[in-house]
């Protein structure tokens, strides 16, 4: 009696996710590998394979592995500055770090758009200082430099808990033992956060090997990922089944990314992994 | 007797203003099972860990056969330390975690093999090799520890309160356990701990500690039995302590009662603090007593009776293999030689604290 009360204090949840995770995948797959007509066919899968299609997913692939590569070197250094600091003053720099993702996903896009633009603010305050200007809107450049700002976060904060639960005295019995400092990060401090690590990449490379607004606001419509074929098979050829079948193919290469990061980590330490 | 290998000289610490350490002088001796004795916030773990060099004294010197280390790292020192909570490598095998020091040596792949086996059969732990950490129980952890630290052959070992987190008969066995790995591997031990009994059974020497001054150096038995202040006697087991004054040499009255004693050099009418044990005080008929009360409560604890005596307004804690019902009209008799004199505490570093037993 007691559990089929407890179940049902998940039925909330489970009609939820019923109707908003896994229907749409079903209507997804459904469309995926159907023609317009309704019948069953591979071809809108396939069309992966034209080159537009193949060019747009390779470059997909090339800026968030470069996002995710950049995160990474710059999270690491900053959870390790965190965790050395007093507990106080760690939650500032937390708080502050993380305000930003209280704004708006769009206007923080949009405010980069006139940050970087030519008589933005940027180019002015290097003009006025007669240093060369900094021209990366409407280049991939610009498109990994805002998915690195707004993804950095999702790096960090796994990274810094993970390095929060080592005990002190770990790293003291290293010590105590002769190892100095080099060892101790790549022996101890390396393995033991791996797990951080791993829920960061996944954080990180699968919005940014999925996302098409970033790209279709600072890429000046030059940048063409995955993410904004599939926008425009839907949003401008009204062509849903080319679509879906596009986002079947997204979807293999973002479960894959999960699998293989996830087979590293059977520590089951990590926030999200 | 052996020579010094670790010379404390006029060490002081303090964290924000606090004074933890202050102008602290003490020696240990090659070979030595030193235990650093009080309650928390004595300063005895501080004591250690500048020892161990995780922490630097404010003022002093750290001297190390011969040679000052105090402003050495903890990885440049010969010595080894056995944490209170293990701080075993979770992500690293028995094996692994054995071999860390060794391998940070550069030693051979025969050789650490060799160890490993060496130190595992030393903890009693032969064939744990390849278990993982969290597969271990407490006990094993900490026997892990201290055969992850011996197999560098430190010329002491440093040990913070290591069975704290371990319950009472694994405690008591691995106190054994610890005797016989210090005669094995004659190497020089520094132990801290609050535990009054754990300091008793293992130590050579005794170095009671309080509010970052050491109250008492000395072998268990001069400790036990002749505490300089009423804050040793009332940390090293249970005392009546009670006020009393010295008359003149051997005679000293305690509520209002003038007991003969053997102490000497007192003084005459000295206020002074008197010291008896629970297990000195006897209880005879009423009419044998030099005082006379009345019992208020009586506890079984296995190997004695609990007895709490009202006499001439003083609760006597007594120890008695007799059975002496509450309300029963006792005698109290205390031998000469067991009445234990000390004088009231006059400077800062003599103060005896109330704390609670």
């Amino acid at each position: 009696m007691r559990n089929l009360k407890r179940q049902l204090l998940a039925g909330p949840y489970i009609l939820w996710m019923a109707g908003f995770i896994v229907l749409p995948t079903l209507v997804i797959l459904y469309y995926g590998f159907t023609t317009t007509s309704g019948n069953f066919s591979l071809l809108n899968v396939t069309s992966i394979a034209f080159s537009v299609h193949l060019k747009a997913l390779v470059l997909s692939l090339k800026l968030a592995l470069s996002c995710t590569v950049i995160c990474l070197v710059l999270s690491y250094p900053l959870a390790m500055i965190l965790n050395s600091m007093k507990s106080k003053s760690q939650g500032l720099i937390v708080f502050i770090f993380i305000l930003p993702m209280w704004m708006n996903f769009m206007l923080r896009i949009l405010a980069w758009r006139l940050l970087l633009s030519n008589n933005g603010v940027i180019n002015s305050l290097l003009g006025a200082l007669s240093l060369p200007g900094l021209d990366i809107l409407n280049t991939p450049k610009a498109v990994v430099f805002c998915m690195v700002y707004d993804f950095l976060p999702f790096m960090v904060l796994p990274i810094y808990n993970a390095m929060a639960r080592i005990q002190p005295d770990i790293i003291e019995a290293a010590k105590d033992l002769g190892a100095g400092n080099i060892t101790i990060f790549f022996k101890i401090i390396v393995p033991l956060t791996m797990s951080g690590v791993i829920s960061g990449i996944i954080m990180v490379f699968v919005p940014a090997l999925t996302s098409f607004a970033i790209s279709d606001l600072l890429g000046g419509g030059k940048v063409l990922l995955i993410g904004n074929v599939i926008e425009q098979a839907f949003m401008q050829e009204y062509n849903w089944n080319l679509g879906s079948g596009l986002s079947v193919v997204l979807m293999v290469f973002v479960i894959a990314s999960m699998a293989l990061m996830n087979s590293h980590g059977d520590e089951g330490g990590g926030t999200f992994a | 007797m052996s020579k010094r290998l670790i010379d404390l000289q006029h060490i002081s610490k303090s964290y924000d203003g606090q004074m933890v350490l202050d102008d602290l002088n003490l020696y240990i001796r090659e070979n030595e099972f030193l235990t650093l004795l009080g309650p928390s916030g004595c300063g005895k773990t501080t004591t250690l860990r500048i020892i161990g060099g995780f922490e630097t004294p404010d003022t002093g010197n750290v001297i190390f056969d011969g040679r000052d280390i105090t402003s050495l790292a903890p990885n440049e020192r010969q010595l080894n330390t056995v944490f209170q909570k293990y701080a075993l490598f979770p992500h690293m095998s028995i094996a692994e975690n054995i071999a860390f020091g060794l391998k940070i040596r550069k030693k051979s792949k025969a050789y650490i093999a060799d160890k490993i086996r060496y130190a595992l059969k030393l903890v009693n732990l032969d064939g744990f090799e390849n278990r993982s950490v969290d597969s271990l129980s407490g006990g094993q952890q900490q026997r892990i520890a201290i055969a992850r630290a011996i197999v560098n052959e430190p010329k002491i070992l440093l040990l913070d309160e290591p069975l704290g987190a371990l319950d009472l008969k694994l405690r008591q066995d691995m106190q054994y356990e610890l005797i016989r790995l210090k005669n094995e591997l004659g190497i020089t031990f520094i132990y801290v701990t609050h535990d009054q009994e754990e300091a008793l059974t293992m130590s050579d020497t005794i170095v009671v500690m309080n509010q970052g001054y050491i109250q008492q150096i000395g072998t268990p038995e001069d400790i036990y039995n002749e505490p300089t202040n009423a804050f040793v006697a009332d940390f090293i087991g249970e005392s009546n302590i009670i006020n009393g004054t010295m008359l003149q040499d051997r005679l000293v009255r305690i509520l209002d009662v003038v007991f003969p004693c053997v102490d000497v050099g007192f003084g005459n009418d000295t206020p002074v603090d008197v010291v008896i044990r629970p297990e000195d005080v006897e209880l005879v008929e009423p009419e044998r007593g030099m005082l006379q009360g009345d019992v208020t409560s009586l506890i079984f604890k296995g190997v004695h009776w609990e007895t709490e005596v009202l006499a001439n307004g003083y609760e006597w804690l007594v120890h008695t293999t007799q059975m002496h019902p509450v309300g029963t009209h006792v005698g109290i008799l205390v031998d000469p030689y067991n009445i234990q004199i000390m004088n009231k505490p006059e400077s800062n570093d003599e103060k005896a604290v109330e704390i609670d037993a």
